[in-house]
């Protein structure tokens, strides 16, 4: 089956920063994927890239097996792009908007009902009539998901959808790029908020400084993790807990401590029997798998290239 | 393979944009020639008459006409443009499968509808003060045509290369407006200084508005031929370095 995304040897320069460096990856058909990173690593970068918004240095890419610069036009009606900004054009309403858009990719007015089931389905009926500089950031940000779909791409690229949007309507837009996804789409996204992407992807692609740090399963990154996180509650003074141990803490409050324990190297029982020793009652304890932001932060703060 | 609904829709938008002020984009300049027709025509009231048998009023009118639609052609794809690239809107557009002339043909388009509409605009205010022969319809509409399409593309081209709006100003202030203005639309360039006269020969903008005045009067200061065929060039020449910029993505894709 052909892959909907497939990113080879992707180098990008702006002068004399490299902002892409040999990026290899692809993204199977009707996958969730997540491509996180910090901010400056290149995420945007190659979505700009995947949507011809700019061009590579050199590598190519191919959206549902089109190159995006020799097949352009077959690569830009596969793919739907939300901006990370919210743009828009102040002369016209929603509807009007989303009409024209269609209009773009080539489609008539057949597609008028399609766009009257977007504007349904995101809650914007209220709102067709209404000019795009009078609409709210969210309502603005529902328009540019459906201007992204009007033409129906195969492949949708989410960069930071929830940017600055209130907690209902991030749950109303994951709500509905799930309900996308279960239809077939293969969804790209970036995004800050890294338990949205733990629970939303499939696969995940981590990005820092514009190289690819990190891709793989969301459940194998995080099976991979090394390490896991120790809570402990105690009664007693930690001043004499040894040295070895003290390396392990993350983290200490007043009767709390974190230890950060590698899953090979540190046994729970040796760790909890030297504390024991130096005179801590323990009162209870709890093991906490690693989150996402976990092997983020692991792989971005320590992998400097 | 092409985009002809792209076109048509990129095209609309345009247009629409524009209709949607038409106060601004389409009144106000009609009212701007209607004032200098109004200064012009008692001012030049006595001004001995360029080409025997016409009066000065009658030689004004298409000179101002025609001025009329290449400073709005040039007006409506510059700001269009730029006004999108600043906003980001320009995105939706290079996000759709249309080609550089496909884009060039929609913004190029709604400026030439634009350019006419103001031009027909001051042609029927002006028949307050004149009521002008019409030699040639096909010629009048040919150098309207040409000359709001060569602005359209120079608006095109400002606007990309611009990075902010005072760079749209200056290309507008440093280069349309003395080009429109020295190019005999209030006087014969014949009555300049034999230097003056040489150098006017070489403002493409000049065939735009003789070729035009000829349509109306049937006088013209050059060879109607060769004001056709030096308009058509520097079209031509326009479209293609337009092109070109959209094609290589300047300013616009990084």
């Amino acid at each position: 089956m052909t892959q909907a995304v497939t990113i080879s040897n992707i180098n990008k320069r702006f002068g004399a920063l490299q902002a892409l460096k040999e990026i290899n990856f692809s993204i199977d058909q009707n996958m969730y994927f997540g491509l996180i990173g910090p901010n400056g690593a290149g995420k945007s970068t190659l979505i700009n890239i995947m949507s011809g918004l700019s061009h590579a240095t050199s590598g190519f890419i191919e959206i549902m097996g089109y190159n995006v610069r020799s097949n352009w036009r077959k690569a830009r009606q596969s793919l739907g792009v939300v901006p990370q900004e919210l743009i828009y054009d102040s002369f016209f309403t929603v509807r009007e908007m989303l009409r024209l858009q269609s209009g773009y990719f080539g489609y008539g007015t057949e597609n008028y009902p399609w766009i009257d089931e977007l504007i349904e389905t995101l809650d914007l009926t209220d709102k067709t009539h209404e000019n795009l500089h009078r609409l709210s950031g969210g309502m603005k940000r529902r328009v540019l998901i459906a201007q992204a779909l009007v033409h129906k791409p195969e492949v949708i690229v989410l960069d930071e959808p929830t940017a600055g949007v209130d907690v209902g309507l991030r749950k109303v837009l994951w709500h509905f790029t799930q309900k996308l996804h279960k239809e077939g789409s293969t969804i790209l996204l970036t995004t800050h908020y890294l338990e949205e992407a733990e629970s939303l992807c499939q696969k995940i692609a981590i990005l820092d400084k514009g190289h690819l740090v990190a891709l793989d399963r969301t459940r194998a990154l995080l099976e991979h993790y090394p390490y896991k996180l120790l809570n402990l509650t105690y009664k007693g003074h930690t001043f004499d807990i040894p040295g070895s141990i003290k390396s392990l803490i993350v983290d200490a409050r007043e009767g709390k401590l974190t230890l950060k324990l590698h899953r090979i190297k540190d046994s729970i029982g040796a760790v909890l029997a030297a504390i024991h020793s130096c005179g801590i009652h323990i009162v209870d304890m709890q093991t906490i798998e690693p989150r996402l932001e976990d092997v983020f932060r692991d792989f971005t703060e320590n992998n400097h290239v | 393979m092409y985009n002809p609904r792209g076109i048509i829709s990129l095209f609309l938008k345009e247009t629409w944009r524009f209709l949607k002020v038409s106060i601004q984009t389409i009144l106000a300049p009609v009212v701007t020639s209607l004032l200098y027709l109004l200064v012009f025509a008692s001012v030049m009231k006595e001004h001995p008459a360029i080409y025997s048998g016409i009066e000065y009023t009658e030689f004004l009118i298409p000179g101002l006409i025609m001025m009329a639609i290449l400073q709005n052609a040039f007006a409506n794809s510059s700001s269009s443009l730029f006004q999108s690239k600043q906003n980001g809107s320009i995105t939706f557009i290079l996000l759709a499968p249309l080609s550089s002339y496909e884009f060039f043909l929609a913004y190029v388009g709604s400026s030439i509808v634009r350019g006419l509409c103001v031009g027909i605009g001051v042609w029927m205010v002006s028949c307050f003060f004149a009521l002008l022969p019409v030699n040639n319809i096909f010629v009048i509409f040919w150098f309207a045509f040409i000359g709001s399409g060569v602005l359209g593309a120079l608006g095109l081209i400002a606007s990309i290369w611009a990075m902010k709006w005072d760079h749209v100003a200056a290309f507008q202030n440093f280069v349309i407006l003395p080009l429109s203005f020295l190019s005999g639309v209030f006087f014969s360039i014949k009555s300049l200084s034999p230097f003056w006269t040489k150098v006017s020969f070489f403002n493409p903008f000049f065939y735009l508005i003789d070729g035009f005045r000829f349509g109306f009067l049937g006088v013209s200061e050059t060879f109607l031929l060769l004001s056709f065929v030096i308009s058509a060039l520097f079209f031509l020449l326009v479209s293609c370095f337009c092109i070109i910029m959209l094609e290589t993505g300047y300013n616009l894709r990084t």
